[in-house]
């Protein structure tokens, strides 16, 4: 099939950035969206051109890297899968498509449609984690967790960190990002000792880096790769109050 | 006190001051409509009911709240939604929000301003004259001639509409944001959710509806109106 | 070059607890004062650097990803072994350490191996307080499976994504130093060299990907944690990053590589659909337990595989393997699949796939069970290959997926360079000439937070370190050789992109020196990789700039390491003239086609040591010896 990609360019964090059209001819049905985009830089470079930067690295949907909007869907149309799972079958031969980095101002463009994420991971120092030293502690059976908490648990924590959330959000909010880490954590009982230190700070820093509020639209839910609740958030909602009034 | 202020600073305290003042409105909403049924009762009921409100002393305590929350529900509103627009000053060339969200999720700030819109006009109607008038007409009388006006009429409805997609999504966001939306209360919660969004407006648009095409009779006559 | 590897005396299961108490400390007030680099934070790097600065180091941690998030390690699906015996169906530390050794074929240090076994416990007890939800049985206790064909039920598994749940634990110790202030986190830089002060390992150049620039960190130790170099391969199902670039130069430098040649494949993956392809997706094992694997009797045919009747079908593990049949062990089923398809016989587009049919399993035991069992991973297939698995069978083709080989390290961990340690799967120790399904996690773990938090210490307490920094001369040469290197790359301007010579190698190596190996394609390989290598210095186009993000360039410095490695990988291959766990060589089967191990002339460890620039390297050896577990030959007919 022959598509034609209009692609973000944009040459670092000071340029301004202008979308370019180009051709990308036989591509196979079966290939992936990033195998298509390897295809065009391919070319690219054949011809002396910059190739256009993306972020990968998995192709399994499991790293987290990868995260395009695609016609104007964070990962692309579809549910429940990152950018690199994404195949050209989805669209037609003869379809322009539009292909932008995560727009969001704690995500700023490093290049084309590489965007820095380390505002996520900031929000992960301040507390997304439970202080056990390594060594000195108990054996792993002697808390037993009820089955369904520790699925929910599990739910939570399958979060990748690609920001889709945020992409997908129309005021760029990492409330489902934030949520499924306190969340997982808040579920487990190892973790509720440092609940109200742990949503005070994140909550703090994601709100330093400047991501926006939640409106409860629930595009993040829609958007997630691995399809996190948004009881996540009300969760998070839930221990945020909890330490405010306790 | 500082802990208030943090509260209120942090991204979901402000979110959970939306969430107290929209659920306090709902309230209000519940009873203003059931104190307007009673304009199906007759004048005389009616009028009852409209002077207790006045001179009842415990509503006009609830009151302050009513109007602080009257202010703080659009002010909060809108302070978040500026905040939230500087938070993607480069806007995407392709946005599907459509594909991913209901279309009341995506309205609120535009029905929330006309619901504004409307309270300025219903309160110039309504609540002026019965609370600040000198002399004071007979509530009645007032709905009587207000409703005599299509244009009034349409307005009034229209606005219930957009009131009525406004709680579509806040009714829900509410509880959300209080952490309460569970997987386990989520049906009950989309129950009463329905009584709010739906068939709180339907029954003020009855309101209108009913005295523009019946034009009851009054005894009284409306003064000092800005309807006409 | 003399190789001690500090295996320390006594009984076996004491080694490990002796050997601690005797290791020197560091005194608390001191630690601060110890600077140590931590390269690559999957879950070797991170639960080291974490442990690093639990202990009160100044740890500095790089990554070329933008978060210690984005590590392949989170790929692992399978889950993690620890000998608990909570199944209580006769498992020890003792069972886990023959197994590995065993299953190793008999090419791994005994004293390893019995201390990974002896830590592995613990690190399943430190991943649950650190909140990864593992699976869960109804009593809320930890729930275990068997796993890769293991006679008891030792894997600690949370879902199909037990690497990213432990990786994430791991990240989450790394997030709370880095909040500390004990770590300092670097993202998105490439380590391109260790760099020496007085034979020490001191510290490491590195390219800042954004920048460009070339900058320098010192230290008074280097740990690498850079994973695997399946890539070599091009094909694989490493993630697209993963390269072999740090311990490459760190070899050039001196750091002995272990046994390049044990490089493991595995069986189900789905195959190559065209030469766009970037990178093979891996399916679990168990589909074996259902799935018959078949080709068609007549060579090239090309008709639909429901259009095969069952009289013209070869299930050729069945026939083969009357007992085991479709079950027999990894490098057997993907020897197997490979012969096939050499023969002719293969399948699909490629003519590189042999079907994977469930159908006879669904008839047997309905669709539903089948759902519930695979649904996922039939889904996964759906999703790839546009085809139902339900209805035509899968085809499945066998793709690199762990290298056993990696940098020499001794008993503590360190390299043959002082000062420098390697860890997880970047070092050869533990897992001999092949892994055990869901050891990979374990060794990652035990080496970051249960082995080298204690060796380092005895290293820096008892070395004396010249005053070093990162304006020392040895860092400004360094520099000064990786900036001329960059611009060599980018002033070579010829014909082919870094991706088809990539390719190209990746295909010498997978013909070459791939499943099955001989003299011949061995001899084959050495003199194609270096023409190649030759070609790919004259005639590779990078594009871009080197002031700023370029990952041709990034992927251009990492296919030059690859074309070396390459040849040392078949170097290795041809040297041993045997079979053994994921090397086998053809001239060394046994009459029924198995890995024939030869004890008497090969139980030794492999040291290859760098020589200089188109010199031929030397080889050390390191002799093996089994006081524990005696060697014995496998057999599964």
């Amino acid at each position: 099939m022959n598509v034609t990609l209009k692609v973000w360019r944009q040459k670092s964090k000071d340029d301004k950035g202008r979308f370019v059209s180009y051709p990308v001819r036989n591509v196979s049905p079966d290939a992936s969206f990033l195998e298509m985009l390897d295809v065009l830089n391919e070319e690219l470079g054949k011809k002396g051109e910059e190739p256009v930067a993306f972020d990968h690295d998995c192709r399994e949907g499991i790293c987290g890297s990868c995260g395009i909007v695609i016609d104007g869907r964070a990962h692309g149309p579809g549910r429940g899968a990152a950018t690199c799972e994404l195949r050209m079958r989805s669209f037609r031969d003869g379809d322009t498509i539009v292909a932008e980095p995560w727009r969001a101002t704690p995500f700023p463009v490093i290049k084309d449609l590489v965007v820095d994420r380390t505002s996520m991971d900031r929000i992960m120092y301040a507390g997304g984690y439970i202080s056990a030293k390594t060594g000195g502690v108990p054996d792993g059976n002697s808390t037993p967790i009820p089955k369904p908490v520790a699925e929910e648990a599990m739910d939570a924590a399958s979060c990748i960190g690609c920001g889709a959330c945020v992409a997908a959000c129309p005021n760029s909010s990492a409330m489902l990002f934030v949520g499924a880490k306190v969340s997982q954590l808040a579920l487990l009982p190892q973790g509720k000792v440092e609940a109200k230190r742990r949503v005070e700070r994140m909550v703090d820093q994601m709100d330093k880096e400047g991501f926006g509020n939640c409106s409860n639209n629930y595009a993040c839910e829609a958007e997630c790769p691995k399809e996190i609740s948004v009881q996540h958030i009300a969760r998070l909602n839930r221990e945020f109050l909890k330490k405010t009034l306790a | 006190m500082k802990k208030l202020i943090d509260f209120y600073n942090s991204s979901i305290g402000k979110k959970v001051t939306m969430s107290l003042t929209g659920l306090f409105l709902c309230t209000f909403l519940l009873e203003h409509l059931i104190g307007n049924l009673l304009l199906f009762a007759g004048e005389e009921t009616f009028n009852a009911y409209s002077e207790f409100l006045v001179s009842n002393p415990v509503i006009r305590f609830v009151e302050i709240f009513l109007f602080a929350s009257l202010l703080f529900h659009p002010l909060v509103g809108l302070l978040l939604w500026i905040s939230n627009k500087r938070t993607r000053p480069q806007k995407y060339e392709v946005y599907q929000l459509k594909e991913n969200t209901p279309l009341a999720s995506r309205i609120t700030m535009l029905t929330g301003s006309l619901i504004f819109v409307f309270l300025v006009v219903h309160l110039r109607t309504f609540f002026v004259p019965l609370r600040l008038a000198e002399v004071k007409p007979s509530g009645y009388a007032l709905v009587v001639e207000a409703f005599s006006s299509a244009p009034y009429c349409a307005f009034y409805v229209i606005a219930l509409v957009f009131l009525a997609y406004h709680l579509r999504h806040g009714f829900q966001s509410a509880f959300q944001t209080l952490g309460l939306r569970t997987k386990s209360y989520i049906g009950l919660l989309d129950a009463v959710a329905f009584i709010f969004w739906f068939i709180i407006p339907l029954g003020f648009a009855l309101l209108p509806i009913y005295f523009y095409f019946f034009q009851p009779a009054t005894t009284a006559a409306a003064t000092a109106l800005g309807v006409h | 070059m003399k190789l001690d590897s500090k295996i320390p005396s006594g009984p076996v299961e004491k080694q490990w607890d002796n050997y601690r108490f005797n290791l020197k400390l560091v005194n608390p007030s001191n630690k601060r004062k110890y600077t140590i680099i931590v390269v690559g934070t999957g879950l070797a790097g991170a639960s080291a650097a974490a442990s690093f600065g639990e202990l009160g180091y100044n740890v500095l941690a790089f990554s070329y990803h933008e978060s210690p998030r984005r590590a392949h390690s989170i790929s692992a699906q399978g889950g993690i072994n620890a000998p608990k015996n909570y199944a209580n169906d006769g498992d020890s530390i003792y069972r886990l350490f023959y197994d590995t050794v065993k299953g190793g074929d008999y090419r791994a240090r005994e004293a390893n191996v019995y201390r990974l076994a002896q830590v592995s416990n613990s690190i399943i007890d430190q991943c649950v307080a650190q909140g990864v939800p593992f699976a869960r049985d109804y009593a809320g206790y930890l729930d275990n499976r068997s796993f890769g064909g293991a006679q008891v039920s030792r894997t600690f598994y949370a879902r199909g994504q037990t690497g990213q749940q432990l990786l994430l634990g791991a990240y989450s110790a790394l997030c709370r130093q880095i909040d500390l202030g004990t770590v300092k986190f670097f993202p998105r830089r490439e380590m391109l060299d260790v760099v020496l002060v007085d034979g020490q390992a001191r510290g490491i150049v590195a390219r800042n990907l954004v920048s460009g620039a070339i900058e320098s960190y010192d230290a008074h130790a280097v740990v690498l944690a850079t994973g695997g170099y399946g890539n070599v391969f091009y094909l694989s199902t490493n993630a697209k990053a993963c390269n072999a670039t740090a311990i490459w130069r760190a070899y050039k430098k001196g750091a002995v590589f272990g046994n390049p040649c044990y490089t493991q494949i595995h069986p189900t993956c789905i195959p190559q659909s065209g030469d766009y392809q970037s990178k093979l997706t891996l399916m679990s094992e168990s589909l074996r337990n259902d799935g018959r694997i078949w080709v068609s009797k007549q060579k090239g045919d090309k008709r639909k595989p429901e259009e095969i009747p069952e009289s013209e079908r070869d299930y050729y593990l069945e026939r083969l393997y009357p007992s085991f049949g479709n079950l027999v062990p990894r490098d057997v089923a993907s020897r197997r699949a490979k012969e096939m398809c050499d023969k002719g016989f293969g399948v699909g587009p490629t003519g590189l796939a042999v079907y994977l049919d469930f159908s006879d399993a669904i008839k047997r035991l309905g669709k539903n069970v089948i759902e519930e069992k695979y649904g996922n991973l039939f889904d996964m297939y759906h999703e790839i290959t546009a085809e139902d698995p339900y209805k035509t069978p899968m085809r499945i083709y066998p793709a690199v997926h762990y290298t056993m080989g990696g940098l020499w390290v001794d008993y503590n961990l360190m390299s043959s360079i002082p000062g420098m340690y390697v860890i997880g799967e970047a070092n050869f120790s533990d897992h001999g000439a092949n892994r055990l399904g869901a050891s990979a996690l374990m060794q990652g773990l035990a080496d970051g937070y249960f082995v080298i938090p204690y060796t380092i210490g005895d290293y820096l307490a008892s070395s004396k370190f010249s005053p070093v920094t990162a304006e020392s001369t040895e860092f400004k040469t360094a520099k000064a050789d990786l900036d001329a290197m960059v611009h060599k790359l980018m002033s070579i301007n010829g014909k082919k992109s870094v991706e088809e010579f990539h390719r190209e190698l990746g295909k010498i190596m997978w013909d070459n020196v791939g499943m099955a190996r001989t003299k011949e394609t061995l001899t084959k390989a050495l003199e194609e990789i270096p023409k190649l290598r030759q070609e790919f210095w004259q005639n590779v186009k990078v594009v871009g700039s080197s002031n700023d993000l370029n990952a041709d360039l990034e992927r251009a410095g990492r296919v030059a390491d690859f074309m070396e490695l390459g040849e040392l990988l078949a170097r290795d291959a041809l040297h041993r003239e045997e079979s053994c766990g994921g090397h086998f060589r053809v001239e060394h089967q046994t009459e029924e086609g198995e890995a024939k191990r030869d004890d008497e002339k090969f139980s030794y460890v492999a040291a290859w040591e760098y020589a200089g620039p188109d010199k031929t390297p030397i080889l050390n050896k390191e002799p093996l010896s089994f006081e524990y577990v005696k060697p014995s030959q496998r057999s599964y007919k």
